[in-house]
């Protein structure tokens, strides 16, 4: 097994190889492309190779660790910088998956500010990554439809005052988050009880009185679709999707920030990138509080106190960072715990 | 001595040709053998192996399981052995790899991931004289877990290089503690989604023999002018894009589509079906997606079939149905059964079509080895559920070979 994958590697490698002659430095920057990864595109991967000369392979991907995986297995590394979602980093990390990233490298806020008191503390946790956004997972509806509008997350499970479908993202993630907290469970406690065979249970059980009434949906894209259409009249969403529907399509959507379930993404080297060097001045480049400010564009919170002053005023309240009293942190070494076998009892239950 | 004996020499020539013709033979298939080689043989003969032999934990901690094969399983492992665990702990944070050790672990034993973890970030700052001294205090001080024998248990399961587990994952089994197999104690989903996963495969290939022999007889027999056109109709999906395809059906069956708008403007109904993101879709747009794979071999095979077979069986008095049943049906036997073999085998392993409009009942097999591909990172039992449903479908095969014969197979 491991003679095959050496054997392919090399093969991969010689090709590489010849390949990578005509092109001394390049770098291949992995995101999640949309209207993220255009934002990044602007303020990070262009200012960037206008300013160093170095060329960047923007590429796309739609997250998980598994092809990361794949290639520091296979000892070819394609990808040098990752995006990758906090909750999968921490695996990634302690799986030796990605390079360290020394923190004394980040340059200082443009107030003056060290880099470590102008971070938040979040983005700064791992030593695998650099925080670049704060996002969150909502729900929307349609303010232009009749009847009540909900505005908590109880109103979201309440299927008597607030008929119509809801679409959820297929996977316990957030789902029994949600379930627990809209079943009365404190906030600060769901991953308490949810590590319990009781609380899961409890979760699964909120979540089978509105079973008949969810939509669901694979792919983060279909989210504003679902509203669109009216096949659903409450979606599960990340907010910039519902938040680029609302300002570059001027749909009639309304976010509702109650219980909303926030991550970080960060900027991560992939273990063994030949391109260490290049990826790390990368990185430092891009979580400058300048680049940093442009990922409001998408209503994505920077991960520095000091791009504040860049980011239009008008959208500071539709930014994750405006509503984190509200919310709730995705606590990605619980999923790491349980993710694998909720996944397969959250089968179960759907196949029910 | 005949004169049609070859003489020693020529002997020698006509093997040395025959040589040379082979030879340049197996060049002109050296590519495409190099390329199944490079891309097909080697990945899933990986892949097969990887089901059942996972080395990870057995690399990770040689010296722990070595310690843990003395222990009888009842009460916590000695002190000595925890203390070697304890060492071997510490070695892998400064590796970085006990996220692999954990990874393994938390599959048997659901939680110890973060254990494992943060009680290998403590280990690190621990001197090694320490760790050999009072290994077991220091484990139970980092976390109380150390202190329960399931943990102990599951890594000791986890430390087996060849192990049957993830086929008896796959199949909702699990090995009991007397060293017998009973029933998962976890979800059981597996061996549901297999039933389903071939019961939606038999629905579709049905739905597409129904629409698609009809629509074959009528290509063979046609005007060769209306045919071509009419083929062309089944072909242009068929060099459509799959995923464009399977956006369409979203178009058209999504609650305020296509279908419904017409539905309630003819006053079918006055609120829309929920037609999308159920077994109901996936089975809809499978077989529009598959229905050439079914029309295809018929079609070619009916074009080769007499029409004065049929009248010659009619003038002998037969009726239209029973001679048609007799005569016609048999012999489109091969193309009938080569296009069904094609829609059950490629819907059987099918995945964008259902995870796009499957919703929850439309889910098949295939979605859950993605989910364990990407999400859970659990390649041996995505292997392992792989592997399953090779041999499902060769002993589909092997029964079909014995009732009907694989050899009349005829695929144009």
């Amino acid at each position: 097994m491991k003679t095959t994958s050496k054997l392919l590697a090399g093969t991969a490698a010689l090709l590489m190889a010849s390949l990578g002659q005509a092109q001394a430095e390049s770098l291949t920057v992995v995101s999640f492309g949309g209207a993220y990864g255009a934002a990044q595109k602007t303020h990070m991967i262009d200012p960037y190779v206008a300013e160093s000369g170095t060329n960047i392979l923007f590429e796309d991907y739609s997250g998980g660790i598994a092809e990361i995986k794949a290639q520091v297995e296979a000892g070819n590394i394609l990808w040098d910088v990752v995006d990758i979602e906090v909750i999968d980093l921490e695996r990634a990390c302690s799986e030796g998956l990605l390079e360290v990233i020394p923190q004394d490298m980040l340059p200082a806020g443009d107030d003056g500010v060290a880099a470590k008191d102008d971070f938040i503390p979040d983005a700064l946790a791992s030593e695998c990554g650099v925080g670049v956004i704060v996002w969150s997972i909502v729900y929307a509806y349609n303010g232009a439809a009749d009847g009540p509008q909900p505005s908590t997350i109880a109103d979201f499970f309440d299927t008597g005052n607030f008929p119509g479908k809801r679409a959820l993202r297929k996977r316990p993630q957030v789902n029994l988050e949600w379930a627990l907290i809209a079943d009365g469970v404190a906030r600060d406690e769901v991953y308490e009880v949810l590590a319990t065979d009781a609380g899961q249970a409890r979760a699964l059980a909120k979540l089978d009185t509105i079973k008949d009434d969810i939509v669901w949906f694979d792919s983060w894209s279909q989210a504003p679709q679902l509203l669109n259409d009216g096949g659903a009249v409450m979606v599960q969403s990340a907010n910039g999707r519902i938040f680029s529907a609302m300002k570059d399509d001027n749909k009639p959507f309304e976010i509702v920030w109650d219980s909303n379930v926030y991550d970080l993404d960060v900027w991560a080297v992939v273990a063994g990138s030949p391109e260490k060097e290049t990826a790390l001045e990368f990185i430092s480049y891009a979580t400058g509080s300048k680049p940093l400010s442009g990922m409001a564009d998408v209503a994505y919170g920077p991960t520095r106190i000091s791009s504040a002053p860049y980011v239009d005023p008008s959208v500071n309240n539709d930014l994750p960072t405006a509503h984190i009293d509200e919310g709730l942190k995705a606590d990605g070494i619980f999923w790491a715990d349980y993710g694998e076998s909720l996944g397969e009892r959250f089968n179960e239950w759907l196949l029910k | 001595m005949t004169d049609n004996t070859l003489s020693a020499a020529d002997v020698v020539l006509a093997r040395r040709e025959l040589r040379r013709r082979k030879l340049s033979a197996f060049l002109f298939v050296a590519p495409l053998l190099l390329f199944l080689l490079f891309a097909f043989v080697a990945p899933i003969a990986t892949m097969l192996v990887r089901s059942f032999y996972n080395p990870t934990v057995a690399n990770l901690i040689p010296e722990t399981l070595e310690q843990l094969a003395e222990w009888d399983g009842n009460a916590l492992p000695s002190d000595a052995a925890q203390a070697v665990f304890a060492a071997d702990l510490k070695r892998l944070a400064n590796e970085r790899s006990s996220g692999k050790l954990a990874e393994q672990v938390n599959r048997v034993f659901p939680g110890s991931s973060s254990v494992i973890k943060s009680t290998a970030r403590r280990m690190r700052r621990v001197e090694d004289a320490d760790l050999q001294q009072q290994g077991r205090a220091l484990l139970l001080q980092a976390n109380a877990r150390w202190g329960d024998p399931e943990i102990w248990k599951a890594m000791a399961k986890t430390g087996s290089v060849y192990t049957p587990n993830y086929y008896l994952t796959a199949l909702d089994l699990e090995a009991s503690e007397a060293g017998g197999i009973q029933a998962r104690d976890g979800a059981k989903i597996y061996v549901t989604l297999y039933t389903k996963t071939l019961r939606v495969a038999f629905i579709i290939t049905i739905l597409t023999f129904i629409a698609g022999y009809p629509l074959a007889y009528y290509l063979a027999n046609a005007p060769t002018k209306t045919a071509n056109m009419l083929m062309v109709f089944v072909l242009l999906p068929f060099w459509t894009s799959l995923l464009v395809r399977t956006t369409a059906w979203i178009a058209l069956l999504q609650t305020n589509g296509v279908v419904n708008s017409f539905l309630m403007g003819i006053g079918v109904t006055s609120s829309p079906f929920d037609m999308l993101y159920t077994q109901f879709s996936t089975v809809l747009a499978m077989t529009h997606i598959l229905l050439p794979f079914m029309i295809l071999p018929l079609y070619s095979v009916m074009k080769g079939i007499d029409p004065s077979y049929m009248r010659a069986a009619m003038s002998m008095g037969d009726r239209p149905i029973p001679a048609f049943l007799k005569i016609y049906l048999p012999m489109t036997l091969p193309g009938l059964s080569a296009g069904a073999l094609l829609v059950f085998i490629i819907s059987v392993g099918y995945y964008i079509t259902p995870a796009l409009v499957g919703g929850t009942d439309g889910q098949m097999i295939s979605n859950i080895i993605a989910f364990h591909m990407q999400q859970s990172n659990n390649w041996e039992l995505a292997a392992a559920l792989g592997s399953l449903l090779l041999a499902i479908i060769l002993v589909l095969y092997w029964v079909y070979d014995r009732f009907v014969g694989a050899s009349n197979i005829k695929l144009g």
